[in-house]
């Protein structure tokens, strides 16, 4: 039918080019258009569509708008829009013609199909439309909804077209429906073939359907259907979903299920025996299958496939997997399409995962660098550490409640964060971790009551919800650099912190005097004191340095992750597994700790996706592996640096 | 046995019996037969105040409470063997505990429900046969997950004992796979305590899963149910079960300090004070630590098999890395090195923390701040282990060593190791 009445539209377009005014075509189908039903209406639009006239447009815009109307007094159509009088009126000709009481006037209102019908020959005015938005909004709709109705219109709409972008749109929206529409097989692969090296997701919309498959079971070898493979009961698909099968097409009876043959046994029960069988004996399978089958011996209850019947029927049966398409030749083509495609989706997968990697390891090197100074570098366990990071967070958020607008509360947050947790940093250096430098487990011990107590207060004083800490909007969005490589600016950000606090850290300890200092103290106290380097004020500055960069990494870490007392537990383990796995006291081990850590626990993910749970598992697991192998981190100290 | 032994050996025994036949002598005899006396009296007090025997005068929460603090206490007496006397900062222990429930759990909840199964099953026309028997079990108890089927590890689910011996199997097995890599590899000190953390979250990550086949974060539940004694009131199981609490601590006390109190402990303390040297005096230090890792994993297992009946629900977030800090935290609070420390911190701190978290402690009102100490009370922990930490490194053992008059051992400005609030008196003396 539809394509009937695009062969009518198509003729009258392409014969006579001008045929008449809308207002004439109007007159000669009055009848059609005030009563119109889905068949009458094909000329009605074939005569519209080639007038020429511009007022066609508006015309069918209204009548699918049920915005026409008739005049009751002498049958001319108008335009109608609302008014204080009833009906603004526009007649045919485009004319103001005064307006009408609305008992005057009776509205047309075509059926859901006619509608339908109106709408899909509006496509071609619109595609053709002076408007190049409009045109550029009827490609869009096109493409979100293709039909095969659409083809037709849009090869007449390419040639008229001035705009080069949007005839380039055009020419590619004409060859995608193409593939999938076109009559002629050889038309649809040349147009699958046309895409080359393309890798367009809409391009793979396309090409998916063509091979969508739906399995078959018949009892002949499945001559004239389009096979993808050959079903073996038993391999390729359960002995269930076999005879599932065949129950939906009809080809067998239902299966009996134990449910219902336990309702049929029970329905039976004469003198405490089923089929001759006594009740009390119906504890298992066989007994029960016997019991029916004797019941159905006698007629008492319907036929129905017992395991037998099943496995004869699922053998009198192939089975296959079959395209919906019935050309071999052009599902051939759209494999081998998407399979082109799908090789090169996976290298930028592969690539899209690196930089996925690269920035997860970006935030576990940003969570780990204080504590490659105060543990990797001092050698001190500091279990606080993630409150520190918290504390950072919140810092962040309570100077966004003061600070109008994102980033100027952030340039305040950053320092601020820094010297709150740099003064939180030395205060339980000097109270706490100074009395125990000599027992390392004890300062684990007690800086994890300083972790339970500090999480304790955060709880207290901020609730046990997330607190939002926005980012700036120069931070939102993504840089996509194709449908499958995109990475987040905030990420970007961060690994830019990252490599920031890197060089940073490189410079402090290499080139400046406290550099110096710090790790003339870490290698030998007693030495660097006689040469008149203060420990204690370096150990305390060390310890300050590494908590304030906490502090900042909260900050961070805080414009992405949920802000709760919580916050920092989550990263805790991560980074001394991150400064442990690289090798302690090396900056760059700490980076290829977190590079490791982040890279497999991408891939780990990659390979068992939604579950980031398993992959934290097994991550873990593979970390306590690892030190095995190499005790001493990646990247070991050696000689006397090494310590010990 | 000689129960009359002094603090120091006489120095004629002490030379004549250097071999095997020298009879072992019980550590600190009055602090075991004290400590064993007072479970005797408590066992004895709660049976005479419980609902079940006596007048009553007790809730049968509150015997529930009492039975859960003793097999604290018994995983506090593990922590104490493998920190206080080995020198190993385990945070994983709890992680054993949890999984000695959740192995008990499973038959607990599988023959429940099986009882509750048959039960709706045997009201119908026909008997039930095995297959929907075992089909409405599974609905039954994977439903909240969405899920229907047996998971493999249920597997021995069905029968005590086989789930008995997992009890034992898994923590062990588990703790021995993990000791085993982690001390052939020479980890050690905080190092080993930041690998077991994370193994504590590994597990507990991989509980929280739906498909990890204990019913992720909904955990195991009704497990004060016992199975085929349904009729039996909560109050005689309560008494029941915290008998069996009690008794499994006097069991362990006894063993553990007759454990500790021969060569075998003195070779455990030498271990936390110097491996190295114990190394070259040619013990093979990771075979004993590796031995007392994997007991006391068993004996964490043990009591949550005790406690998780009498608490009636375990999930993944009882064996999360805060719960075996809690226990690092009991054991230092209570005393480092000395058994009876282990006992007293553990039951100390958590029933505090339970009358503090209860909502029962009453506020405290500052004026312009009302200390409210359901809030407060984790801050005054966290903080408070500060303190013991810094200024009384043997906790309230400590207390005890004031009352008995003993000094903290004077080595003449030598340092007193690494693990300063765990030593005795006796073994600075020469």
């Amino acid at each position: 039918m539809r394509s009937l009445i695009l062969a009518v539209l198509l003729a009258c377009f392409g014969l006579h080019a001008q045929c008449d005014t809308v207002a004439q075509i109007a007159t000669a189908h009055a009848a059609d258009i005030a009563k119109p039903s889905r068949q009458s209406i094909g000329p009605v639009i074939a005569d519209l569509a080639a007038s020429g006239d511009p007022m066609a447009a508006k015309l069918l815009e209204a009548w699918g708008n049920k915005a026409l109307g008739q005049r009751k007094a002498d049958k001319a159509f108008f335009l109608l829009a609302p008014d204080p009088a009833g009906y603004a009126l526009t007649d045919l000709t485009g004319a103001s013609a005064g307006t009408a009481a609305k008992s005057d006037i009776s509205e047309l209102k075509p059926n859901a199909g006619v509608r339908g019908l109106i709408a899909s020959a509006l496509v071609q005015f619109t595609l053709s439309d002076p408007d190049p938005v409009r045109r550029a909004d009827a490609l869009t709709s096109i493409a979100q909804d293709p039909k095969a109705e659409s083809l037709a219109p849009l090869r007449a709409a390419i040639d008229s077209e001035t705009d080069p972008a949007l005839k380039a749109q055009k020419q590619r929206l004409e060859r995608l429906l193409t593939l999938r529409f076109d009559t002629d097989p050889a038309a649809r692969i040349a147009a699958i073939d046309s895409f080359g090296s393309d890798l367009g997701l809409d391009l793979r919309a396309a090409l998916n359907p063509l091979l969508a498959t739906s399995r078959i079971a018949t009892q002949d070898d499945g001559a004239g259907l389009n096979i993808a493979r050959v079903l073996h009961p038993g391999r390729d698909l359960t002995a269930v979903e076999a005879y599932d099968l065949l129950v939906t097409t009809g080809a067998a009876p239902a299966r009996l299920t134990h449910d219902d043959q336990k309702k049929a046994l029970a329905a039976q029960i004469t003198d405490g025996k089923v089929g001759g069988i006594a009740v009390a004996d119906l504890t298992d399978q066989a007994a029960r299958d016997r019991a029916y089958t004797a019941l159905e011996a006698a007629g008492a209850v319907p036929t129905a496939a017992t395991d037998d019947e099943v496995t004869a029927a699922i053998a009198a049966h192939h089975f296959y997997e079959a395209y919906a398409e019935p050309d071999a030749s052009v599902t051939a083509a759209a494999q081998a399409a998407l399979a082109k495609i799908s090789r090169v989706v996976g290298a930028m997968q592969v690539a899209d995962l690196t930089l996925d990697g690269l920035s997860l390891a970006a935030i576990y090197f940003l969570a780990a660098i204080g504590l490659a100074i105060t543990f990797g570098v001092m050698g001190v366990i500091n279990m606080a550490h993630g409150e520190f990071i918290t504390m950072g967070a919140y810092t962040g958020y309570v100077v966004q409640q003061i600070v109008p607008g994102y980033t100027a509360s952030l340039i305040v947050a950053f320092p601020l964060a820094f010297a709150l947790t740099f003064g939180a940093g030395v205060a339980l250096e000097r109270l706490v971790i100074r009395h125990l430098y000599k027992r390392p487990l004890e300062t684990l011990l007690a800086t994890f009551g300083i972790s339970i107590a500090l999480q304790q207060l955060f709880k207290n004083i901020f609730g046990t919800q997330a607190r939002p800490l926005t980012s700036p909007p120069w931070l939102d969005g993504a840089l996509t650099l194709n449908d499958v490589v995109s990475i987040s600016y905030i990420r970007i950000a961060i690994f830019g912190l990252a490599l920031l606090f890197l060089g940073f850290f490189l410079y402090l300890m290499n080139r400046t005097r406290l550099g110096l200092e710090v790790r003339a103290v870490t290698q030998n106290p007693a030495m660097a004191a006689s040469m008149g380097i203060n420990p204690d004020r370096i150990n305390m500055l060390t310890f300050g340095l590494g908590s304030g960069i906490a502090g900042i990494a909260g900050v961070a870490i805080g414009l992405f992750a949920k802000v709760t007392s919580e916050l920092g537990t989550d990263y805790i383990v991560q980074s001394f597994m991150t400064v442990v796995v690289g090798g302690v006291g090396n900056i760059w081990g700490a980076l290829a700790g977190a590079t490791m850590i982040g890279g497999f626990q991408k891939a780990i993910e990659w390979l068992n996706p939604s579950n980031t749970l398993a992959a934290q598992t097994y991550m873990i697991l593979f970390i306590i592996l690892f030190i095995q192998f190499r005790p001493r981190g990646i990247i070991a100290l050696k000689g006397r640096a090494a310590g010990d | 046995m000689t129960h009359s032994s002094p603090r120091f050996p006489a120095p004629s025994q002490a030379k004549t019996s250097q071999h095997i036949l020298r009879p072992r002598k019980m550590a600190r005899i009055p602090a075991t037969v004290g400590m064993l006396a007072a479970l005797a009296i408590l066992t004895l007090a709660v049976t005479l105040l419980s609902p079940a025997f006596g007048m009553g005068e007790m809730s049968t929460s509150f015997v529930k409470t009492l039975g859960k603090t003793l097999c604290l206490c018994l995983a506090a007496l593990a922590m104490d063997i493998v920190w206080g006397y080995t020198g190993i900062l385990s945070l994983g222990h709890m992680a054993f505990f949890a999984i000695g429930g959740y192995m008990i759990g499973q038959w607990l909840m599988y023959a429940r429900t099986q009882e509750i199964v048959v039960q709706a099953l045997a009201s119908g026309p026909i008997p039930a046969t095995a297959d929907e028997v075992a089909q409405g079990v599974a609905t039954q108890i994977f439903g909240v997950v969405g899920g229907s089927d047996m998971p493999m590890i249920w597997g021995f689910a069905h029968s005590l004992p086989l789930q008995l011996v997992l009890v034992v199997a898994v923590p062990g097995i588990l703790a021995l796979i993990f000791g085993w890599l982690a001390f052939r590899s020479r980890v050690t000190g905080v190092y080993l305590s930041i690998l077991t953390q994370a193994m504590t979250l590994a597990l507990s990550l991989y509980l929280f899963q739906n498909d990890s086949g204990l019913r992720g974060n909904n955990g195991l539940s009704g497990l004060q149910n016992l199975p085929a004694l349904g009729d039996v009131s909560q109050d005689l199981v309560s008494i029941w079960f915290f008998w069996a609490s009690a008794l499994a601590l006097g069991l362990v006390y006894l063993g553990l300090s007759w454990g500790i109190s021969g060569k075998f402990g003195s070779v455990l303390r030498a271990i936390r004070d110097d491996e190295a040297r114990v190394r070259f005096l040619g013990y093979p230090v990771e075979v004993y630590k590796l031995f007392v890792f994997t007991l006391t994993a068993v004996i964490c297992g043990l009591a949550g098999v005790l406690y998780y009946p009498q608490a009636g629900i375990i999930n993944p977030a009882e064996l999360a890395p805060i719960a075996s800090i809690y226990l690092a935290v009991w054991v230092a609070i209570g005393g480092r090195g000395r058994l009876y420390g282990a006992v007293i911190g553990a039951a100390f701190v958590s029933l505090l923390s339970s009358w503090f978290t209860g909502g029962r402690a009453p506020s405290v009102n500052l004026g312009v701040y009302t200390i409210d100490w359901v809030d407060w009370w984790q801050v005054l922990l966290g903080l408070s282990f500060v303190a013991v930490t810094l200024l009384a490194p043997k906790g309230i053992g400590g207390l005890f060593d004031r009352l008995t008059g003993q000094r903290p051992p004077n080595r003449k400005g030598a340092p007193l190791g690494p693990n300063e609030g765990a030593l005795q008196e006796q073994e600075a003396v020469e």
